[in-house]
């Protein structure tokens, strides 16, 4: 009988991984940056009802247009309601849009993706060629027309950009897969009797997320942007709705002497997008398998 | 040895496409195996060995069912279980990392059957424990083990399905020597134990030496040499094999002893040679070198289990140290 | 011809720690390394034994930040390497030492052919022409014994198989004529065929030319047939040293003779193989006695004091072990 082995000396358990996943984080200061702006984020989205000062609907028309006081810390808008309040219950939608744009486009895109890139042939083909077709019309495009076919709405916005979102994790899913499935563990998996399904439930899924995921974390600014430009230009978010890109844009009307109502908005809208960005680029840094080992 | 065949190979050839014309169809091929005949036997251990180029990973593939031959068979023989499996080389690509311990070993069980995972956890543990791993080291994962340790987890993934024939590629090459001598100890305890069938592919001779009992040596998709171990090594009938063993490095040969360094490459595998498929590097090359070879006993002590694809192999014999 | 008294190559006592998350791993623990104009030095060792690093640093090929270096000195044809500017190091590279990869795919660009690759290395190192360089690289392929080199400098990388590849590499690190070639792994890549005529070639090369070669490897049969000299590294320490023939036939250190052992070629066909027990030890621990003391048969109290380099027997063949002293022809 073999002697029996130890485990390698000195080799990290599970729970000195997360150790080391921190050591690497701090030794990024960009991305403990975006860290804690997106933390700062998400905790006025979690506790908004908490955070405002006042109810981010109730008009008060003996305050209209007031500057930032004490009272109304970024001030009011054209009908006496309270920015501040109004920009807090916004981040609940902004950032809401953001994921839920980002995780139907990588849902749906890892997972036709990943089948495409396995099954291959024919099917493979046929697929490719619909993503193309979608990729082929601009963004803004389709948005406009879905939104035109089905009315403007905020909801209607978030899933035309999901859907135009959803042929770029297509592509990169599709590229893992291709990648993936030519490694020695598919390989066996697939002698030892694995289905298509079962190699991309088991192997290909789980080893392709790290682009995915590096593209969703960086999309989400970016969808978060692209929210707000539609609310900007009147095809998301309707009145009288508390949104950042809609606030912005009605706020465009008093710019010359109400400078508060579409400023702070905006700054919500900069500090969100660059907090996901900024985390965006240190995940993609350290899921780079070349850092991977110490 | 008694002769009792598990598997047969019987004119197993396989092309592939490469390059496609405007219509789609293939501009040239590659003849990755040009008619491999070889019957395994039963409990032995047969050692493949060749160059880049020779076709043994495309066999290795062919085994394993990856690939299906563009003609000829593989059989076994009636009333065999079929079931063959494989430990590849590499032991850092051939464990997916995203997958602790427990159900990388059975999985060849998990996908087949339905077991609860705590019935798959204990079945890891006791295959754990016949490779000489502890059985709670199953809750990790591959990147914490070394890499003589993850080719025990390949080995004990292997055998979860228990297995009659395991095709082992190259499965000590990446492995340091003094790992590499614990990895092949177990594996022959392993077969002692379950009376298990070895294939071996392998580049490295000495490996091969100690541990095969028949080898077969591979040049451009054929078997040119097959016979018992100790005799192919002592007595090389194709003047590709005396170049091979001749080219093997060992302590204390001088680099230019043995057959003379020749400048030639291997030919493509894309347009085969016609006849004889060394016979352009081939330092005994004649008359008759330009018809196909084909794979033959000879006259000899050892004749029916020793063959050479040479029709000059008799007269080249030559004892080498 | 081999000049004992020319150091092309001199390391000595090196001592160096890589900063990881896990504490620092001491990787190099006091090797000295010497190679001598026209000799072929060899290292062996297994992995862990940092015997890449080590000849790494003759060229300071590590990545700045890296490492840190707590002693030692590390001089090439004279020149300190350790407190050498980056600029002067760019003009070495290439110039007075050249290195040669194991994986000759990755060390040469897939998207450029061969010609461009080397006419551009030549350049930076030579003052010649256009012409000029490309007659050298067709001379250089040429003593390779590559066949019609002119259409090689034409092709891509990937046209070429395994061995020209290597071939083409050895023949751009002699392109400047250096004193010295480091080579890793450069023939574990290859067919045995091929790796006997890339031996040959870069033997009779570096004869012609009067280079040295630093030759690493974990396979001790190459080496033998190559090296002149031997190192036998472990656990970042120089365990054994001398000539090839003595170190190989005669090893006075317990890991060289549990190698040599560990060969399947050392037992008879069908019997168990002499393996090691244990591991390589865990090197974020700083190295105290003896390394290969927790897996040696014969360690006794004396182990725990660290060996320095004894000799056994004449003509430089030395081990790190107490035992050496007493080791007979």
């Amino acid at each position: 009988m073999a002697a029996t082995v130890g485990p390698v000396a000195g080799g990290p358990t599970a729970a000195s991984d997360w150790g080391f996943l921190f050591y690497r984080i701090r030794k990024s200061p960009l991305t403990v940056l975006g860290i804690l702006m997106i933390l700062t984020v998400l905790v006025f989205v979690a506790f908004a009802p908490w955070l405002a000062t006042h109810d981010p609907n109730a008009i008060n028309l003996k305050v209209r247009l007031a500057a930032p006081s004490g009272a109304h810390w970024f001030g009011t808008d054209e009908v006496g309601r309270d920015l501040y309040s109004r920009v807090v219950f916004g981040g609940r939608l902004s950032v809401g849009v953001g994921f839920f744009v980002v995780v139907i486009a990588g849902g749906v895109g890892a997972v036709v993706g990943c089948l495409s890139g396995i099954i291959g042939g024919r099917v493979d083909t046929v697929l490719m060629r619909i993503m193309d077709v979608v990729l082929s019309v601009p963004a803004l495009v389709v948005i406009m027309a879905l939104a035109a076919a089905l009315g403007p709405s905020l909801f209607n916005a978030m899933l035309a950009m999901a859907i135009v979102r959803i042929p770029f994790y297509v592509r990169l899913a599709r590229g893992q897969a291709l990648v993936i499935r030519e490694m020695p563990y598919v390989k066996g998996a697939i002698i030892f009797g694995a289905s298509d399904w079962q190699v991309l439930r088991w192997h290909v899924s789980r080893n392709a997320m790290p682009p995915l995921i590096v593209q969703a974390t960086l999309d989400l600014g970016g969808a978060i942007l692209m929210a707000s430009a539609l609310s900007f230009i009147g095809l998301g978010a309707q009145q009288p709705t508390a949104e950042w890109g809609a606030m912005v844009s009605t706020g465009r009307n008093f710019i010359l002497d109400q400078w508060w109502y579409s400023a702070f908005p905006g700054f919500a809208i900069l500090f969100t997008a660059t907090g996901f960005n900024l985390l965006g680029d240190g995940v993609r840094d350290l899921l780079d398998p070349r850092q991977k080992r110490r | 040895m008694t002769h009792s065949p598990l598997l047969v190979l019987d004119g197993v050839t396989v092309r592939f496409p490469v390059g496609m014309d405007w219509l789609g169809r293939p501009t040239a091929h590659v003849h990755a195996l040009n008619g491999v005949d070889i019957a395994v036997e039963t409990g032995e251990v047969l050692g493949v060995v060749g160059e880049s180029g020779c076709g043994k990973s495309t066999l290795a593939n062919v085994l394993t069912r990856l690939v299906k031959p563009t003609a000829g068979s593989l059989a076994w023989t009636a009333g065999a279980r079929q079931r063959l499996q494989i430990v590849f080389q590499d032991p850092q690509s051939s464990l997916d990392p995203r997958l602790p311990v427990w159900r990388i070993i059975t999985e060849p069980v998990f996908l087949r059957e339905r077991r609860t995972v705590a019935d798959l956890k204990r079945l890891a543990g006791d295959l754990a424990e016949q490779v000489g791993l502890r059985r709670e080291q199953v809750r990790r994962y591959p990147h914490e083990f070394s890499g003589g340790q993850r080719q025990r987890i390949a080995i004990a993934r292997a055998l979860s399905a228990q297995p009659d024939v395991i095709v082992l590629d190259e499965p000590t090459s990446a492995l340091d020597v003094s790992v590499q001598a614990q990895i092949l100890n177990l594996l022959a305890d392993l077969r002692r134990a379950g009376g298990l069938t070895y294939i071996l592919i392998s580049h490295n001779i000495s490996v091969v030496r100690h541990f095969c009992d028949r080898i077969a040596v591979m040049y451009l998709g054929q078997i040119v040499e097959l016979g018992p171990v100790a005799d192919v090594l002592a007595r090389p009938r194709h003047p590709y094999t005396r170049l091979l063993l001749d080219s093997v490095p060992a302590i204390g040969r001088p680099l230019d002893m043995g057959v003379p360094i020749v400048d030639t490459e291997l030919p493509s595998n894309r347009r085969l040679p016609a006849g004889c498929f060394f016979r352009d590097r081939c330092p005994f090359v004649v008359d008759g070198c330009e018809r196909p070879q084909s794979l033959a006993p000879f006259a000899g002590p050892t004749a029916d289990n020793h063959l050479a694809r040479c029709h000059r192999a008799v007269d080249l014999a030559e004892d080498i140290a | 011809m081999t000049d004992p008294s020319r150091a092309v190559l001199e390391i000595r006592d090196l001592t160096l720690r890589f900063p990881t998350y896990r504490g620092a791993v001491h990787a190099v623990n006091g090797a000295s390394i010497r190679v001598n104009a026209g000799e072929s030095v060899g290292i062996v060792g297994e992995s862990g034994s940092a015997k890449s690093v080590t000849s790494l640093m003759a060229m300071r090929l590590l990545p700045e930040g890296g490492f840190e270096v707590m002693g030692g000195s590390v001089a090439l044809c004279g020149r300190d390497i350790l407190t050498a500017s980056e600029k002067e190091m760019v003009k070495i590279r290439g110039r007075d030492v050249a290195m040669i990869f194991q994986e000759p795919l990755t060390a040469l660009n897939p998207t450029r052919r061969i010609g461009q690759q080397m006419l551009e290395v030549i350049r930076l190192h030579r003052d010649l022409s256009a012409r000029e360089a490309r007659d050298l690289a067709i001379r250089l392929l040429g003593d390779m014994r590559i066949a019609d080199p002119e259409q090689v400098l034409r092709r891509y990388p990937f046209e070429l198989s395994g061995g020209m590849r290597q071939r083409v590499l050895i023949g751009l690190a002699f392109s400047c004529e250096p004193k010295l070639i480091v080579a890793d792994e450069a023939t574990t890549a290859l067919d045995v065929t091929v790796q006997r005529q890339v031996l040959h070639l870069l033997r009779a090369k570096a004869t012609l030319l009067g280079t040295a070669i630093l030759f690493i490897t974990h396979d001790l049969a190459v080496a033998s047939q190559f090296c002149d000299r031997l190192y036998v590294m472990y656990a970042g320490a120089v365990v054994e040293e001398g000539p090839t023939a003595a170190v190989l036939g005669a090893p006075a250190h317990p890991y060289t003779q549990a190698l040599l052992n560990a060969l399947p070629e050392r037992v008879a066909p069908g019997e168990l193989l002499r393996s090691v027990a244990g591991s390589v030890p865990d090197l974020t621990v700083e190295l105290s006695g003896c390394p290969f003391a927790p897996r040696c048969a014969q360690a006794s109290a004396v182990c725990e004091r660290r060996p320095a380099l004894i000799p056994t027997g004449s003509d430089g063949h030395r081990a790190a072990c107490w035992l050496a002293a007493r080791v007979v022809q």
